[in-house]
Formats: structure tokens, C-alpha cells, sequence
């Protein structure tokens, strides 16, 4: 009897359940899953002479990310997604903080207005920083009209030039957690810190920073990990001399038409995504909150 | 005394740090603005030749430019609702029902999130390759509702964690269906956490460049039609459009959120 009722519950609940949860797999799985083992399975493939991908096997592509030309730009890679990372938090956190716990009626007002450039399209942003700090551009122009220089400074196409370009598209991914972190904070406990006679400093080291370090933690995989991939800021604010791990790979599934070799270099990224989010996870980080 | 001045120092220097935090984040915002009425015909359309307010005419006539955004707003629309629908079943049905495979199909909710867009971008260029589809506005669709169901999900959830399954039971213990109980009771209670995922969706999918970038095939979006002339220069026009969507969002969210201006929320 027991049984037959279970029985007809499974029945009873197999139906609805399918309905809902049928889309949402056969999504993930047709576009996520099997797309990514697709490239695994693809960079172990050879190229013939007409660039196509064909199914021998090789280690090739594996043994081509060893080369010297390419590790020294994954380090440069890394050293831009690092540094992004680190500007993030030192403009981010104090800005979120002032914004967060501002006593101002217009707060709200003040978020949006972090989230407001963010709704014109990322590349003509990139391209207006490109416009503003060309050699005819008006930061130039504004020097040589306050003679602080006579010759046009050659901001463009350097490191620093990609790297302000990754900040300016990332810190809201790095501002928003934070935001959220620091507004959950419990006044009482800065108080009562206080109270107990804590110096504003040791208030933060020991109260405010642990109880918002969720908020930089998340922030910084949401920072870092697309760094790796923006090949279009060091494209257009780069121009070839900063590469990221995201233009060796674009170059390969365009113009160097080599398939196989890019699919092996976006394993790197996979493996280094892995690793990232595993040590987040480790620290205590929460998945949910990097979906926000 | 000395106190009270020193705190009112360090007011003002927030107040500085902040502003400079937001003339770094419009800066470029006003470069767009300028440029879009810049009198400029040559490219690469840096130097100034006087103002006019011609290109927000002219932009009319690029029809190239428009069917972009055309493209961009149907795939937008398209791949929200898509996603918005698929989302929200997703993320009530795996709230509610236990299956086998369940945790995967979780795991795999975060690789859209947390991935280099690269990376899903030339796994679902590949695999559209494989079988054959041809990459266009399928595959951009497809594309889009990939990476922005996740995002629905994780909003509809953050809603269901509160949510009282006892009001569904007493809905079906008074005869409504499943199906009438979903639309008039679980729906209701969890629109916010919809229509946030939805927004969230949209902006997604209007602004992205890289996934877009190699599942296009023919059909171009409006971010890829800027990145094809960020070659040559971008033309006024082009930034006339953009200045005009800007404007058009920040009216939509004003006239939405009209106690923005007011006063704080309680």
C-alpha cells in the first residue's frame, strides 16, 4: 500500500517536474556542457593544409602552449588581471563604503549612477578613453593649452593604458558586492567597537574588513577572470603591445584560423577559472553572490 | 572643536573621492556625447570642426547602423523572454522537486557566470560548427539564452528562499490545479525576483560584444557594428545613437523609479 502511494506520487510529481526543470538541462547541457567537452575534444585535433579541423590526435597544440612567446604573455596576462584587480578594491572599497553608509537622501540616486554608464555599449566607452587620451586627444590638449607639456604625451598603447581600460569596465562588478556588503553591516558593532574604546583604525581591521571580506572576495573572481578575456580593451587601448590570454585565443578562431590550437588555449583559462573559483569557494566564498 | 573640524575634513575629502570616482566612470560618456555633434566628415572623426546636431538626422539614413540595433533589440527581447520563461521553470521546479543529475545541472549554472565570456563563446562556436547550424540570428538567440538563464535563476531563487510552500498547498487543498496555482500564486509572489532577473538578462544581452562576436555569421548586432568601426574611426552618427539610448534608459529607469529624485526609501 505504502508503495503504490509512493508510486503514484513519483507518477503524480514526474510530469510537472519535467516541465520545469526539462528546459533549463536540456539547456545547460546542448550549451554548456557538451560545447565545452567539444573543445577539449578539439584541441587534442589536427589542421590540414586548408586549416580544417580534423580528428588525428595530437599533443601538438598542448606542447605549443609552452613556448616561450606564449608564457610570457599569460604572465602578462596575469600581471593585467592582478593589477585590475587591485585598482578594483582600492577605488572600489572606499567608494562603496562613502556611498553605502552615506546619510544622504539621495543614496539611491547614487548607485544608479554607478550603474548608469554601464548601459552604453562597453566598446564605444573603451573607444571614448581611446578619443580622450590619443595624442589629439583632450587630455593632450588640455596640457599643451595649460603648457605643462609642448609635445603631445603618448598615453596610448601601453600596459597601464589596458589596465585602466579593464578597471574602468570591471569596478562596478567589484563595487556592486561591496555595496551589498558593506550596507548589511551592523552599525551597532562599529559602536560598540568604539565604545569599547577600538581606535577608528582597529575598528576596521578587526570589525569592518572581516565582516565585508565576502564582498571583496566575490568581487575579485568577478574582476580577475574576465581580465583574462577582454581581448577588445587591449585591442583597442593596447594596440598589440598588452596582450591578454583572450587575443591569443581570438586570433586563432579568426584571422590565424587555427582551431584546435585556440581550443587548447582556452583550456588554460577553463583550468585557471577552476582553480580560482575552488579557492574561493575554500575561503568561504559564497557562489550565489557571484551571480548579482 | 578640533574634532568636529577634523571630521568635517574628512567629509570633504570623501566628497571629492567620490566625485572623482564619477567623473572617471562618465568620463567617456561625455566623449560620446561631444563627439556625436561634432560637424566632422572625415575619419577618423577626432578633430573638432564646430558643433551641429545634423548626425541625430542623418543617423536615419545608415540603414546599416539601424538594422544593427534592430538586431540587437530583437535578439534582446527575444533571448530575454526566452530566458525570463526557461529561468523561472528552472529555478521553481529545481526548488521544489528532487532528481537525479540535480547537482550537475547546478554546477553547470555557474559556468556562464564565473567563465571568460571567451571561452563560451568559441565552445558554442565550435559546436555550432559541428552540427552545422548557420551561425545568424538562431545562433545569436541561442547564444544569448545561454549565458542569460543563469542570471534569471540565481534572481528567482534569491526569492524563493523566503518563499511559504504552505500557500500553494492550501491553494491546491481549495481545488485549484498546478497550473492555476502557478500563475496565480507562485508567479505573484515571486515577479520581483522575474522581472529583476528579465532586467538583468536585457542588459546582458544588448551589450554583449565577445559571445556575439563569434557566433554572428552575418548578422551584426549593434556592438559589433561599433566594433567594425572602431577600425576606421567612429563616426558621429554612431555615437549620436548611442547618446540617444543612453538617453532613452536613463528616462525609462526615471519615469520607472520616480522617488529616485525624491527622497531615500525607507
Amino acid at each position: 500500500m505504502k508503495s503504490a502511494h509512493a508510486k503514484h506520487e513519483w507518477k503524480s510529481n514526474t510530469l510537472p517536474a519535467m516541465v520545469m526543470v526539462g528546459p533549463v538541462t536540456l539547456c545547460m547541457i546542448l550549451l554548456v556542457a557538451i560545447p565545452l567537452i567539444y573543445v577539449g575534444v578539439m584541441s587534442f585535433c589536427s589542421i590540414d593544409q586548408y586549416y580544417n579541423v580534423v580528428f588525428k590526435f595530437t599533443t601538438q597544440n598542448h606542447l605549443r602552449l609552452f613556448s616561450t612567446d606564449y608564457l610570457k604573455i599569460y604572465g602578462q596576462s596575469l600581471a593585467i588581471a592582478f593589477l585590475t584587480t587591485l585598482f578594483c578594491i582600492l577605488i572600489g572599497y572606499p567608494f562603496s563604503y562613502l556611498i553605502a553608509r552615506t546619510k544622504s537622501k539621495r543614496k539611491k540616486l547614487l548607485y544608479m549612477l554607478v550603474i548608469i554608464p554601464f548601459w552604453t555599449n562597453s566598446l564605444i566607452r573603451i573607444y571614448g578613453w581611446r578619443t580622450f587620451l590619443g595624442t589629439n586627444g583632450w587630455l593632450n590638449t588640455a596640457l599643451q593649452f595649460l603648457h605643462l607639456t609642448s609635445e603631445p604625451i603618448d598615453f596610448l598603447f601601453k600596459q597601464g593604458t589596458t589596465v585602466l581600460g579593464m578597471v574602468y569596465c570591471l569596478i562596478p562588478f567589484m563595487i556592486l558586492p561591496l555595496y551589498t556588503s558593506i550596507e548589511k553591516l551592523d552599525t551597532n558593532l562599529l559602536e560598540a567597537s568604539s565604545d569599547l574604546g577600538a581606535k577608528k583604525i582597529s575598528t576596521f581591521l578587526e570589525v569592518v574588513l572581516p565582516l565585508t571580506a565576502g564582498g571583496i572576495f566575490s568581487g575579485s573572481i568577478m574582476v580577475f577572470i574576465p581580465c583574462l578575456g577582454y581581448f577588445f580593451v587591449s585591442d583597442i587601448l593596447g594596440g598589440g603591445n598588452s596582450d591578454v590570454i583572450g587575443n591569443l585565443i581570438e586570433r586563432q578562431f579568426q584571422s590565424g584560423n587555427n582551431w584546435p590550437l585556440g581550443a587548447a588555449l582556452s583550456i588554460i583559462l577553463i583550468l585557471i577559472t577552476l582553480l580560482l573559483v575552488k579557492l574561493y569557494q575554500k575561503m568561504g566564498g559564497d557562489m550565489e553572490s557571484l551571480g548579482m | 572643536m578640533k574634532r568636529k573640524t577634523k571630521a568635517k575634513l574628512q567629509k570633504r575629502l570623501g566628497i571629492v573621492f567620490c566625485s572623482l570616482v564619477y567623473m572617471f566612470l562618465f568620463l567617456p560618456i561625455s566623449v560620446i556625447v561631444v563627439n556625436s555633434m561634432n560637424a566632422t566628415t572625415s575619419k577618423p572623426y577626432l578633430s573638432w570642426k564646430g558643433f551641429t546636431l545634423d548626425w541625430y538626422v542623418k543617423l536615419f539614413d545608415n540603414s546599416s547602423l539601424l538594422s544593427s540595433f534592430g538586431n540587437t533589440m530583437i535578439i534582446a527581447l527575444v533571448s530575454t523572454l526566452l530566458a525570463t520563461i526557461i529561468g523561472t521553470l528552472g529555478a521553481v521546479g529545481m526548488y521544489k522537486y528532487k532528481f537525479r543529475g540535480k547537482s550537475i545541472i547546478d554546477g553547470l549554472l555557474y559556468i556562464p557566470v564565473v567563465i571568460p565570456e571567451i571561452v563560451l563563446g568559441i565552445s558554442l562556436l565550435t559546436i555550432f560548427s559541428k552540427v552545422s547550424i548557420p551561425r545568424g540570428m538562431l545562433t545569436l538567440i541561442l547564444a544569448h539564452v545561454t549565458f542569460c538563464v543563469p542570471f534569471v535563476i540565481f534572481n528567482v531563487r534569491a526569492r524563493l528562499d523566503g518563499y511559504d510552500n504552505s500557500i500553494e498547498e492550501a491553494s491546491m487543498d481549495l481545488g485549484a490545479n498546478r497550473v492555476t496555482t502557478f500563475f496565480e500564486i507562485t508567479l505573484p509572489v515571486l515577479a520581483p525576483g522575474i522581472a529583476g532577473g528579465a532586467l538583468l538578462a536585457f542588459t546582458l544581452s544588448i551589450d554583449d560584444v565577445i559571445i556575439s562576436y563569434f557566433v554572428n555569421g552575418q548578422t551584426k548586432t549593434y556592438p559589433l557594428k561599433v566594433m567594425e568601426s572602431i577600425k576606421s574611426g567612429v563616426a558621429p552618427d554612431v555615437n549620436a545613437l548611442s547618446t540617444l539610448i543612453l538617453l532613452a534608459t536613463v528616462i525609462l529607469v526615471v519615469l520607472t523609479q520616480s522617488d529616485l529624485l525624491k527622497r531615500r526609501e525607507k
